[in-house]
């Protein structure tokens, strides 16, 4: 990192060009700035992932010993991993690498002024915000909202989860996902029209790519989502029986209906990472990426073939044999873009000039890690073994590792790579790997012994289980301990940031960071660009 | 309800399918069913090591041989239409491979026709009910013994009241469904799952080679007690298993249809009329 002291003139320039500066409120909950959106969006991953994260604290604490009484009903064990489910995907993920480093960073590399539509943007923001209000009263309103994430009727039915707590947790995502639309159209009209004189969607930054994806993804998958949650709300509250057998409903169609939103919404999540991997991977390697056509379209094959293999969520479910052949094999083809996009990371990194620093080593826990969630992605693709490994830890094991190791993975690299830009203050390179290696340790030590629980046959959502599973599941919770300890290092790293008197340079990594945010100053100022930059 | 003073189940006391401490692979094998199921996994297994063991090799040369400490200046190779070539197609090769055994697997565990006799499972909250298709009202439920009930011998969250009871050696149906919410009808130790659907049947089957007690788990979110509705199923040779229906239908009576004259029955048909009547109900769809 170079902290060289910044030219004094052109910092001030900028603060000085700019309008009055806006008071509190009125800069941040009325903001129709990018930046100042992305900041609260990451400020609401932060709190999110905080929420999310004492509950799965809790969770662990409870399935350390068998007959564990720290939680002390089902109603309430249901409700936790409801909330933490949509917590973790609706308000940590999606803010942080969407409305977070999307708001903050897709501008800036395409060389536009801001988003296309400003006054969007802030509603997205507060829709979202509303949204958290509403999931929380889901968990913590009399028993708890406790479908689970899958929201699975008939037990979502008003007949088997009665009280108002299950109708607060549909209508947060009604609210997260009309925040997630709109900002999906946002991005779109961003990418599509603003991108700088010269900047060709073939020249664009990868990071870019794969936001313009994801829009589209959830463009597609969010109105499917929408739709269930519509039916469900009125199932519970006006008498219909879209999902109710007994009035000729069925329940498998929601389960067709979630997952058509679902399967896309995976890769909602770790797409985005991939475009924060390849500029990490490329900035640390000195090296500009290998590959970048195949990595880009890539990604718009894997968001394709996202959208055609969502009953691989249901092969011991109502479907039939031919559908699960069909189902499995679009399944297995994803691995092959999944494969370049790896493969190509690599080649990215052979023949570079590879600096280890925190971003770095983010970037590379990632990558392994992914390939290992990868390589039990391929194991469940097989829906002859589902039959065996469906809604067992095996699962747990697998989504946790392209999850809790693959997007938060991301989400950190992200972090330590852009804070400089983002706060005008790095970040301390020890504390930064501290915290990459007691979370690595952490989570490893978490989910892989999961593996070998599903292994053995232990399902999902069980407060208690048979004695037999106590070892692994002791280990298990152990290594939460570890990841939550790691947690505490991330925040006293954020004291530092935010209490450091250093000056940062516009690239403070140097050569290999190549793309339009870096040559502005650190922190960016309000205004991005005082001339629209020309790309070559 | 006391059964007969012998137990005619007690055949299966011999051999305990449970999971064991610190186990690290699927249960042992109860039936051909799991053994198939094993070897795909292994087979799948051992490939994606393969594959991750290929990249983790790649990572750790690359960080090693082009750290800046020993690799100052960077190369600028950003193409290279070879190996962009061979990894799509190596890795096509390799789900090739995959996809063949697999898809044989999955018509394997369709085949349920033909079965010596079926069993229509019902998923409730918080129990199974085993209803004996062969065997008119033989209909039964059956709840996890809670923790503070358990005798020796006896397994937390796993050992149930009433198992449900198999003849070994015969293809056995289930037809699955559910009398309320989503349940899942899980038995690792013989390769079965399906999700109990209300308004729907889906089916599956096994065929227990070896008498033992066989232990199983409700799988999909149910409600507060979805971890207190254990499966737990007794395979007992053939003469024992039609001791038990005998004894069974004396005993079981809260759910029994009235007697008709051809009931009792002494031994379970393979094909009756009710188990025929279910199957057009039961058509995957």
């Amino acid at each position: 990192m170079s902290s060289t002291t910044h030219d004094a003139d052109i910092s001030h320039g900028h603060a000085e060009h700019g309008h009055a500066r806006p008071g509190f409120v009125r800069r941040w909950l009325m903001s129709t700035n990018h930046k100042d959106i992305g900041t609260l969006y990451i400020t609401m991953a932060v709190i999110g992932a905080c929420v999310g994260g004492v509950l799965s604290m809790i969770m662990r604490s409870q399935l350390m010993y068998p007959h564990n009484n720290i939680v002390t009903s089902g109603e309430e064990w249901n409700a936790i991993i409801t909330a933490h489910g949509l917590l973790m995907i609706f308000w940590f993920v999606m803010p942080a690498l969407i409305g977070g480093f999307g708001n903050w960073f897709v501008p800036m590399m395409i060389g536009a002024p801001d988003m296309a539509f400003p006054r969007l943007n802030n509603m997205s923001f507060w829709f979202l915000a509303m949204g958290f209000i509403f999931v929380m009263l889901g968990l913590l309103l009399g028993n708890g909202a406790g479908a689970g994430w899958t929201l699975y009727p008939p037990l979502i039915n008003a007949h088997y989860s009665p009280g108002v707590a299950t109708d607060f947790s549909l209508f947060s995502l009604h609210l997260a996902g009309i925040s997630s639309l709109l900002g999906a159209i946002n991005f779109i009209a961003t990418i599509l029209n603003m991108r700088a004189p010269g900047m060709t969607l073939h020249k664009m930054p990868l990071f870019c790519w794969s936001i313009l994806v994801t829009a589209f993804l959830l463009l597609l998958a969010i109105p499917v989502l929408a739709g269930a949650v519509t039916m469900l709300i009125m199932d519970r509250n006006f008498g219909t029986s879209f999902f109710e057998p007994a009035g000729g409903g069925d329940p498998v169609l929601f389960q067709h209906l979630f997952w058509f939103f679902g399967h896309p919404e995976v890769y909602i999540m770790i797409l985005p990472g991939f475009g924060i991997i390849s500029h990490v991977v490329s900035t640390f390697s000195r090296k500009p990426i290998f590959g970048y056509l195949g990595m880009a379209y890539a990604m718009v094959v894997i968001g394709f073939v996202g959208f055609v293999v969502w009953a691989h969520h249901m092969f011991i479910s109502a479907i039939s044999t031919d559908s699960r052949i069909y189902f499995e094999v679009a399944t297995l083809v994803i691995a092959v873009p999944t494969g370049i996009k790896v493969f190509s990371w690599i080649a990215t990194m052979w023949g570079g000039s590879i600096e280890f620093k925190t971003p770095m080593l983010w970037a590379m826990g990632f990558i392994f890690l992914f390939v290992i969630g990868g390589a039990t992605g391929v194991v469940l693709a097989n829906a002859g073994l589902d039959q065996e490994l469906h809604n067992n830890y095996f699962v747990i094991a697998h989504f946790h590792y392209v999850l809790s190791m693959g997007a938060a993975f991301t989400i950190f690299a992200g972090f330590y790579y852009w804070i400089g830009k983002m706060s005008g203050h790095q970040y301390p390179e020890f504390w930064g790997k501290v915290h990459f290696w007691t979370f690595f340790i952490g989570v490893n030590l978490t989910f892989f012994p999961q593996h070998f629980l599903g292994l053995a046959g232990m399902p999902r959502r069980y407060p208690d289980y048979p004695d037999a599973f106590a070892g692994w599941n002791f280990v298990s919770s152990v290594g939460a301990w570890i990841s939550g300890l790691s947690t505490l290092i991330f925040f006293y790293i954020l004291y530092r940031i935010f209490t450091s008197r250093e000056v940062l340079a516009d690239n403070y990594w140097g050569e290999g960071a190549t793309t339009l945010e870096w040559v502005v100053p650190s922190p960016a100022p309000h205004h991005t660009f005082e001339d629209v930059p020309v790309i070559r | 309800m006391a059964l007969a003073q012998s137990d005619p189940t007690e055949a299966a006391n011999a051999y305990v399918d449970a999971p064991h401490d610190w186990q690290m692979w699927f249960p042992a094998a109860g039936s051909p069913m799991q053994a198939h199921i094993d070897w795909l996994m292994q087979y799948v297994l051992w490939i994606m090591a393969g594959v991750v063991g290929l990249v983790g090799c790649l990572m750790a040369y690359a960080m090693f041989r082009f750290r800046a400490s020993r690799n100052p200046v960077p190369g600028r190779i950003t193409h290279n239409t070879v190996i962009e070539v061979i990894w799509i197609v190596v890795p096509t090769l390799l789900l090739a491979v995959i996809i063949i055994p697999s898809i044989n697997l999955i018509y394997y565990e369709a085949d349920d026709g033909a079965p010596y006799m079926t069993v229509t499972v019902t998923g409730h909250q918080w129990y199974w009910e085993y209803s004996y298709n062969s065997v008119p009202g033989l209909d039964y439920t059956s709840y996890m013994i809670p923790d503070d009930q358990l005798k020796p011998g006896e397994l937390r969250r796993l050992s149930v009241d009433h198992p449900m009871v198999l003849p070994v050696g015969k293809k056995i149906r289930f037809n699955i469904t559910s009398g309320d919410v989503l349940h899942g009808f899980y038995v690792p130790s013989l390769g079965v799952q399906r999700y109990a659907v209300p308004g729907t049947i889906l089916t599956s089957w096994t065929e227990i080679p070896k008498a033992g007690t066989y232990y199983g788990e409700c799988n999909q979110i149910c409600g507060a007690d979805h971890a207190a509705m254990p499966i737990e199923i007794k395979a007992v040779p053939l003469a024992d298993y039609l001791a038990w229906v005998k004894d069974a239908q004396a005993n079981y009576t809260e759910n029994a249809a009235p007697a008709s004259p051809l009931s009792p029955l002494s031994s379970p048909l393979p094909h009756n009329q009710l188990a025929a009547a279910s199957l057009g109900a039961a058509s995957p769809r």
